[in-house]
């Protein structure tokens, strides 16, 4: 953040990293051996004050979610810092932790599988208070679990406690949930898609409610959500996330009214809004959210990026979409004819700065140069081919060298941090994937 | 207008329970005409999804419908399981919100093109279905080279294409998407609404687009029809309806809804009703802010407000229906909190 | 139960409690006994035949003393008479009498004392064992889940009635040849069945999210696995057990055959009585195997129906709901009624 914090944060992640192994094939996993990671979380700083409320925002393996787990200890963390009123949380064990889940809670997303559907409200509800010791028995709770479900406005409350959730509604489930994040009366509250899976009339009443009590127990959250509507209404600052990295990172109001990260501008763009007159968005990005086991080389949205130019790391894999992309909807004939010049285009998956793009049998290397060259002389204005440093025909196919991928890292600009290359912000190249690398 | 090609009257999909039968979809109507896209929305159990299911005739067992479906100069209400199930793909399309669910796992995506074409247009020689499929599926941004593989090697939003390819692929001349995109990412989202789109726009093909996302209606819909409790309560131009909502509740919806411009939280209080025993009246009457005496007790009519614009309210009419005194407004019940949720 | 103790008390324990605390102990018996009030059909009939089949089993075995005319090792009347040997059935020996003079009915009915003794036992140990074995193997997984796997599966490989032969053999130096021995010797066949079943079941919920929300309210791994795994694992287990009592039955009527259950002298067993049987038959003597036999036939037959019935009724995916036919009244005419 630009200003200077006013007091010590609630809630302090520096360069915070939670990657998962991959089990791999039946004959690694035999001599058990790991096939690779994701890296979910890759590197994420964020700071949280008292009474704030902070939006991760992003889409399906974003990490967001991983973000939220590992930030109250459900996933381990592989490297960095999470500092809870200035505790060291990363490398404490989950038995250090359990106290300081007192003050920590979580609302999730799937109101209908979050509750044990073998307990009844009463005993769901007073639980936390059972786990913490502060009563012993489930009669004792009575009173804080009549106390919170009225809070929360599941009233009257002699009705609700002996229920059990299948009797409930989605939106009094997420009440329910909500009782029991309070009634430790804890600090921070993670709510991972609170309203997400509820009916559209019902988010409103939930938000509202969150609002309450979030001025009646002075809570602050983190607000995990895909959803930027309420993200704009709900957030003080919000941070969007991409393949396991903040990409934009600032005060709501400035990025809503400025986005400047090309994802945040396309993410805006292809919300549906009831009020536009527009119709749809005219040209969403192209593709999908790429596999984090085998993230693009240098920015992770360059594949997608419309303003994407010569140095946001092209890869072999970018290659592979241009060709796919140009055979989809070719005649078949024609396709036949292209898809017989290169050989084995799976070579080309695996994202890497420069690789041999293989002839296909009975064809040669200038084959491919000149099918390259057609294609670029289709679609000159296609960013891929200025990441392409160098191409050479050798026996069995073209060489092709792209550019050295650069990270973008997050920099200040107008008073949000953003990571893109449009805005200047760069590091020598690799760097940080060396750091990564390490870190595992 | 042109000669709708799907013509719902008096429809009616009930489901039997101990308690009595759940009234889905309560007696609605409505046209769907060829190249238009016809919005359904409203909130969950409100029947929307029953009746996307009643006209393709895929209704689970203990459900019954009533009424007439006209398509094709058939009523496909109680037509033999053959007999739709005949129709169903080269006439009928549908897309549900999962295709994973409906794409076999063992079956690489060529075979379920090949078997969908051997099944419907058997006349066909193996090249000319493989050309069909390869060009359909083209048409979706899928390139050739991943022609033979398992639909699991696929994405979300490609899965969603393929689904799309196949209910294409023999042309129907109706199309019911039910939540189509509501498993995806906002931007794959569009993009899949996008080739909804062009689809209607090259092919002609009449969409039904059953969602509980307004913004969507807004945004990829020529009409809309919005349902609550089984019925359809406000029905015509996406644009008029939203700018000028006839309903309160499609008024109220639409307060309701979070979007970006949404600078304080509306909504409406109370929760929709049970369909096993609805309000009598106007079945929104417990609800609704404006309601009148007479809504406690009379089923609305079906009034136009303009071309194409039709509405259940009384608050719209006819005036000569309701009877003298029956205008003033309804006490308001207060709200217990727990049946906000 | 051989689950930890916590420190939390459960539903059944606790006192008495303030009316909510009070009404939800009907709640909860409700919850447990609705499906059987809602099934209809096949598998009501099927459940209530199992239960009625049982429980006579039951009744006969708590009560045998006062139902059986005579004890089962019993061959001669109060006063000294010696009671005729194979003598077909009559009315002071309904069943007849066998080979060693003792009473065919009376040792049909102990016999159901001892199935039923050996059975439960059995059960209370295999479940004793493959449940918080197949608890802990399937919540934490790892290199205990994968040891334990291997070591479970093995013993399923193993042949099952060979490999009770060889545990009763083993266990006949400390425990003698009574009814402990057959029911440890029955009970290991089984704890790997309990195992596999509960582990697969704890490995998908596991993944629940109300799991994971049970960890992120702070509950310790054995509340987790207590109160939010167990209680939703623990409805399976009616089925599997009563599925697997009447394979015990079999079981251990098969190693009373075979001559390595129980001893004759300890208690009567409908296995033995028909390997006694054997060379009647030929003799035209039916009734000192027939009645032996059927009491097997009729208990394993009650047992499985009761486990399907079961499996029907508490098993919501198995279960059909009642398709109730719609019937429309005329149409209102889009509400025009008054027109």
């Amino acid at each position: 953040m630009t200003q200077p914090p006013a007091a010590e944060p609630l809630l302090e992640v520096r360069d915070l990293r939670t990657h998962f192994s991959l089990r791999g094939s039946f004959g690694q996993r035999l001599v058990g051996r790991e096939s690779g990671s994701v890296k979910a979380v890759d590197g994420v700083s964020f700071e949280l004050r008292r009474g704030e409320v902070l939006g991760l925002v992003g889409e399906s393996g974003s990490g967001k979610t991983t973000l939220g787990r590992t930030v109250l200890g459900l996933a381990e963390p592989t490297s960095g810092s999470i500092r809870f009123e200035g505790q060291e949380l990363v490398g404490r064990r989950e038995r250090e932790l359990r106290p300081l889940r007192k003050r920590m809670q979580m609302v999730f997303q799937d109101p209908h599988a979050s509750l044990n559907p073998a307990m009844d409200l009463l005993t769901a509800v007073g639980h936390p208070l059972i786990v913490h010791g502060v009563v012993k028995r489930v009669r004792d709770t009575v009173p804080m679990v009549t106390n919170a479900l009225e809070t929360v406005g599941l009233s009257p409350v002699e009705q609700f406690l002996p229920k059990y959730p299948g009797d409930l509604s989605g939106g009094q489930k997420q009440r329910a949930m909500l009782a029991r994040a309070i009634i430790m009366n804890p600090d921070l509250l993670v709510a991972d898609e609170p309203v997400s899976m509820l009916d559209m009339s019902v988010r409103a009443k939930i938000l509202e409610l969150m609002l309450e009590l979030k001025s009646e127990f002075e809570l602050t959250y983190l607000y995990i959500t895909h959803d930027l509507a309420t993200a704009k209404f709900f957030c003080d600052t919000i941070a969007i996330m991409y393949l396991g990295r903040i990409v934009e990172y600032g005060p709501t109001e400035t990025i809503f009214r400025d986005p400047k990260h090309p994802y945040t501008v396309a993410l805006l763009g292809a919300v549906p809004d009831p009020d536009s007159s527009e119709g749809l968005p005219t040209d969403p990005p192209r593709g999908e959210v790429p596999d984090a086991a085998e993230p693009p080389l240098g920015c992770s949205f360059h594949p997608r990026c419309p303003r994407a130019f010569e140095r946001c790391g092209w890869d072999s894999r970018d290659l592979k979409d241009r060709l796919e992309a140009r055979w989809a909807g070719m005649p078949e004939s024609q396709f036949e004819r292209e898809r017989a010049v290169i050989g084995d285009i799976e070579a080309l998956e695996s994202p890497s700065q420069a690789a041999i793009i293989p002839a296909g049998k009975g064809h040669s290397g200038s084959e491919v140069s000149a099918l390259l060259d057609e294609m670029r002389k289709a679609d000159p204005a296609e960013p891929t081919w200025s990441g392409i440093e160098s191409t050479s025909v050798e026996p069995g196919g073209l060489r092709v060298r792209f550019r050295p991928p650069v990270e973008p890292r997050l920099g200040s600009r107008d008073g949000v941090d953003v990571a893109c290359l449009l805005y200047g912000e760069s590091e020598p190249p690799g760097q940080d994937r060396l750091d990564s690398d390490r870190s595992v | 207008m042109s000669e709708p090609v799907l013509s719902v009257r008096d429809l009616r999909v009930w489901y039997g329970t101990a308690r009595g039968s759940v009234r889905a979809v309560d007696e609605v109507s409505f046209d769907l005409s060829a190249g238009e896209t016809l919005g359904l929305v409203g909130e969950s159990g409100c029947g929307k999804s029953t009746l996307g299911r009643g006209i393709v005739g895929l209704l689970p067992e203990g459900a019954a419908a009533d009424g007439t479906v006209s398509f094709d100069g058939r009523n496909l209400v109680g037509l033999p399981t053959a007999e739709l199930r005949d129709l169903r793909g080269p006439e009928l399309g549908m897309i549900f919100q999962e295709p994973m669910t409906r794409l076999d796992p063992l079956m690489r995506i060529e075979d379920h093109f090949l078997e969908m074409l051997e099944t419907h247009e058997p006349g066909l020689s193996r090249d000319e279905m493989k050309r069909r499929s390869m060009e359909t599926l083209g048409g979706m941004g899928i390139p050739p080279t991943r022609f033979r593989h398992y639909p699991h090697e696929f994405s979300g939003g490609m899965r969603q294409r393929i689904m799309i390819a196949l209910a294409l692929v023999l042309r129907p001349k109706v199309v019911v998407c039910d939540e189509p995109t509501t498993a995806l990412d906002v931007i794959v989202e569009a993009q899949i609404l996008g080739i909804l789109q062009d689809l209607k726009r090259n092919f002609d093909t009449a969409l039904l687009l059953i969602t509980h996302n307004l913004g969507i209606v807004a945004e990829a819909c020529d009409r809309v029809a919005v349902m609550y409790a089984g019925q359809i309560v406000e029905e015509g131009p996406a644009r008029r309806v939203f700018d000028t909502p006839a309903h309160p509740y499609t008024r109220e919806l639409l307060r309701s809804i979070i979007s970006l411009g949404t600078e304080g939280l509306q909504y409406i209080p109370g929760a929709p009703p049970d369909l096993i025993d609805p309000p009598a009246g106007c079945h929104f009457h417990p609800r609704c802010p404006d309601a009148m005496r007479v809504c406690a007790s009379n089923d609305p009519v079906a009034v136009t407000k303009a071309i194409d614009h039709r509405v259940r309210c009384w608050l719209s009419g006819p005036h000569n229906l309701v009877p003298a005194g029956e205008d003033e407004p309804l006490a308001t019940r207060e709200f217990a909190k727990a049946d906000e949720a | 139960m051989a689950m930890p103790s916590v420190e939390e008390p459960t539903a059944n324990t606790r006192p008495a409690g303030p009316a909510p605390v009070r009404a939800r102990r009907f709640r909860t018996l409700h919850r447990m006994f609705a499906p059987f009030a809602e099934a209809r059909g096949m598998p009501r009939f099927v459940v209530w035949a199992g239960v009625a089949i049982t429980t006579f089993f039951i009744v006969l075995a708590l009560f045998s003393p006062a139902i059986a005319p005579y004890d089962f090792d019993q061959y001669r009347t109060a006063d000294g008479v010696r009671f005729a040997k194979q003598e077909a059935p009559s009315s002071a020996h309904p069943f007849g009498t066998n080979v060693m003079s003792t009473d065919v009915l009376s040792r049909v009915i102990f016999g159901a004392r001892t199935a039923i003794e050996v059975v439960v036992l059995s059960i209370f140990v295999s479940m004793a064992i493959g449940l918080p074995l197949g608890l802990m193997s399937g919540y934490f997984g790892g290199k205990l889940d994968r040891i334990l796997l291997v070591f479970m599966d093995a013993l399923i490989a193993f042949p099952s009635l060979l490999f009770a032969i060889v545990i009763a053999f083993l266990l006949s130096d400390t425990f003698g040849r009574g009814v402990t021995t057959a029911a440890l010797a029955i009970s290991v066949v089984y704890i790997p069945q309990y195992f596999r079943v509960v582990r697969n079941h704890v490995i998908s919920i596991r993944e629940e999210a109300y799991v994971e929300a049970a960890r992120a309210i702070g509950a310790r791994p054995r509340t987790v696995i207590r109160r939010y795994v167990f209680q939703n694992v623990v409805q399976n287990v009616p089925v599997i057990a009563t599925l697997n009592a009447a394979d015990a039955i079999l079981t251990l009527a098969a190693l009373g055959f075979l001559g390595y259950g129980i001893q004759p002298t300890e208690a009567a067993e409908w296995g033995y009585d028909i390997q006694r049987a054997i060379s009647d038959a030929g003799a035209g003597i039916w009734w000192t195997g027939l009645f032996p036999g059927c009491a097997i036939v009729l208990l394993v037959t009650g047992l499985t129906l009761l486990g399907e019935g079961l499996n029907d009724v508490i098993n919501p995916v198995l279960r059909r709901r009642r398709i109730i036919p719609v019937r429309f009244p005329p149409l209102r005419r889009n509400g025009n009624a008054d027109e």
